[in-house]
């Protein structure tokens, strides 16, 4: 850690007006708090809403571990856990279990999270109701007055269309039965982890302003049809490597023949179980 | 008889000018009020305060609710009003791009009502809607095609459609055939008629075209600067105008 930092990058001021955004967030599950974001050392899109919610939670006892899309080795958890590395000289992990914070970008670990743990969503856009209803006025007032009509309304379209609902990700839900909120783009694979979780979950939206949050053992519906079922989805294989069968897989396309397998999107599941001795059909027991 | 509503000296205003101003009457269930009047004789203005779009500065606007009986929706809580907005009331826009979702199929204009009101069955609201589709003389093979893709006419019956189909009591339309040409607004006159008759529905029609109201409404309201200059039966005051400004409206229709 270089002392040219304040702890964690942020301010004092600013973590304290972010901290004061999660409370009012976790005091109402689900519902969109507008906090003043701040410019980060990364482009919007990158998780800029993430780590500065990352920051305001993070203390020096703390362990972190930042993912994207499931895997800790790609660019964006690499650079956001050196970030947090050198400017608040905290402890790394890629164990789940291990981590008191985690950063993900899409995913929720496989590892069942425990009480005590902060999981931190990066959020593109907030409001589930954005595609549909273009206003901000308008969703605003949609939220407070409970109207959430026009959210099934995307799914009807989107089964009248493909004859089932083809979302796959940032699958909309209901909290508590009040609020509807946008999960952020995780597949829909990962919908029921998000009921009663053990774990706190906050979603932080950099360039939309937004922080909201579920804490622990709260209620979270996925939205359906009565006639149209919600159903987690994954592709229908088992993993090539740890021959996991209950996890979300990555494809990946292995030359230019058509050849291609399937690996788990959690790096840190897989490896743990190859740790352990399971293997699939390509990988070898580590 | 109640009055399905009942509207005492509604007043708007814009600053200083008058948007309109001491409008009162009675419509009765099953009734067609027509409002007529030039551009700018408080027409819209009135409608939009009947309707809850705007709030009006002065007057009462009484709706006898299926729940609660007369309720007057100026006051009314916003919850509610959005409710009724939804249910037991309809506005048919001039322009139909105003009252459809342009990127929502026709199925699903005509759903979002249903599921509004907590419609969570796929399969009743997709019926519903083809139901309906075929009352509005729209094919049912249209059904998943955007507005975009139709006519300026089947997208003023798929605007009826997606009003009606959550059974409305009352109906407010803006100039309901304004924009489109002869022929088929003379269709849709057809239709809203059988369709008002059909159902029982109370209607209130703004329009500036006296055919429209000499087809669809039971009485005739007349405007003109904010006020109400003349009322009575439809063909008792097209056939015979006592205001000046009515006789002028009367006068200046063409002749074909």
């Amino acid at each position: 850690m270089t002392d040219d930092y304040n702890f964690a990058y942020l301010d004092e001021e600013t973590k304290r007006m972010i901290r004061r955004a999660i409370l009012k967030g976790v005091a109402i599950p689900g519902y969109q708090v507008p906090f003043a974001s701040r410019e980060m050392p990364m482009p919007y899109g990158w998780g800029t809403g993430g780590v500065q919610v990352t920051a305001a939670c993070l203390t020096p006892e703390d362990r972190l571990k930042v993912i994207d899309q499931g895997a800790d080795d790609t660019t964006n958890a690499v650079s956001i856990r050196k970030f947090f590395h050198r400017t608040a000289g905290v402890d790394t992990t890629e164990a789940t279990a291990e981590a008191t914070i985690i950063q993900t970008r899409h995913r929720i670990p496989e590892t069942p999270l425990a009480e005590g743990q902060i999981l931190v969503f990066q959020v593109p856009i907030p409001e589930p109701l954005r595609f549909l209803e273009p206003r901000e006025t308008e969703t605003r007032k949609m939220h407070e007055l409970e109207e959430y009509g026009l959210m099934h309304v995307k799914l009807y379209e989107d089964i009248a269309r493909h004859g089932r609902i083809a979302t796959a990700y940032a699958y909309p839900v209901l909290v508590e039965d009040r609020y509807v909120m946008d999960p952020s783009p995780i597949p829909k694979f990962d919908n029921p982890k998000l009921d009663d979780n053990p774990a706190i979950l906050l979603f932080g939206a950099g360039r939309e302003q937004r922080i909201y949050a579920l804490p622990p053992y709260t209620k979270v519906v996925s939205l359906d049809f009565e006639d149209h079922p919600f159903e987690p989805s994954k592709a229908d294989h088992d993993c090539d490597l740890c021959g996991a069968s209950d996890t979300y897989l990555d494809e990946v396309i292995t030359d230019d023949r058509g050849g291609r397998m399937f690996v788990c999107s959690d790096t840190d599941h897989c490896r743990t179980r190859r740790a352990a001795g399971h293997a699939g059909r390509l990988g070898a027991v580590a | 008889m109640t009055p399905l509503l009942s509207v005492r000296d509604i007043e708007k205003r814009y600053g200083a000018r008058i948007g309109c101003t001491g409008v009162s009457f009675d419509l009765f269930p099953g009734e067609v009020m027509g409002i007529v009047g030039e551009s700018g004789s408080g027409k819209s203005t009135l409608l939009s305060c009947l309707a809850g779009h705007m709030a009006p500065d002065a007057g009462q606007v009484i709706f006898a609710t299926r729940d609660r009986g007369p309720v007057d929706t100026v006051t009314m809580s916003e919850p509610a009003r959005r409710m009724l907005a939804r249910t037991d009331w309809a506005f048919v826009h001039q322009n139909p791009r105003d009252g459809l979702r342009m990127g929502v199929s026709a199925g699903g204009n005509v759903g979002e009502r249903l599921m509004a009101v907590g419609g969570r069955h796929y399969g009743t609201i997709r019926e519903t809607a083809t139901d309906w589709l075929a009352r509005v003389e729209i094919a049912a093979d249209r059904i998943d095609d955007r507005p975009s893709q139709f006519s300026g006419g089947m997208q003023q019956r798929l605007q009826i459609a997606r009003n009606l189909v959550t059974g409305p009591r009352l109906v407010f339309m803006d100039e309901p055939t304004g924009g489109l040409d002869v022929s088929v607004q003379a269709r849709l006159l057809d239709l809203l008629r059988g369709l008002v008759r059909r159902l029982g529905l109370s209607a209130i029609v703004v329009t500036h075209d006296l055919a429209v109201v000499r087809l669809l409404a039971d009485r005739l309201m007349v405007m003109k600067g904010g006020r109400v200059v003349e009322t009575g039966l439809t063909d008792q005051v097209l056939d015979d105008p006592q205001h000046g400004y009515t006789q002028l409206l009367v006068s200046s229709v063409l002749q074909v």
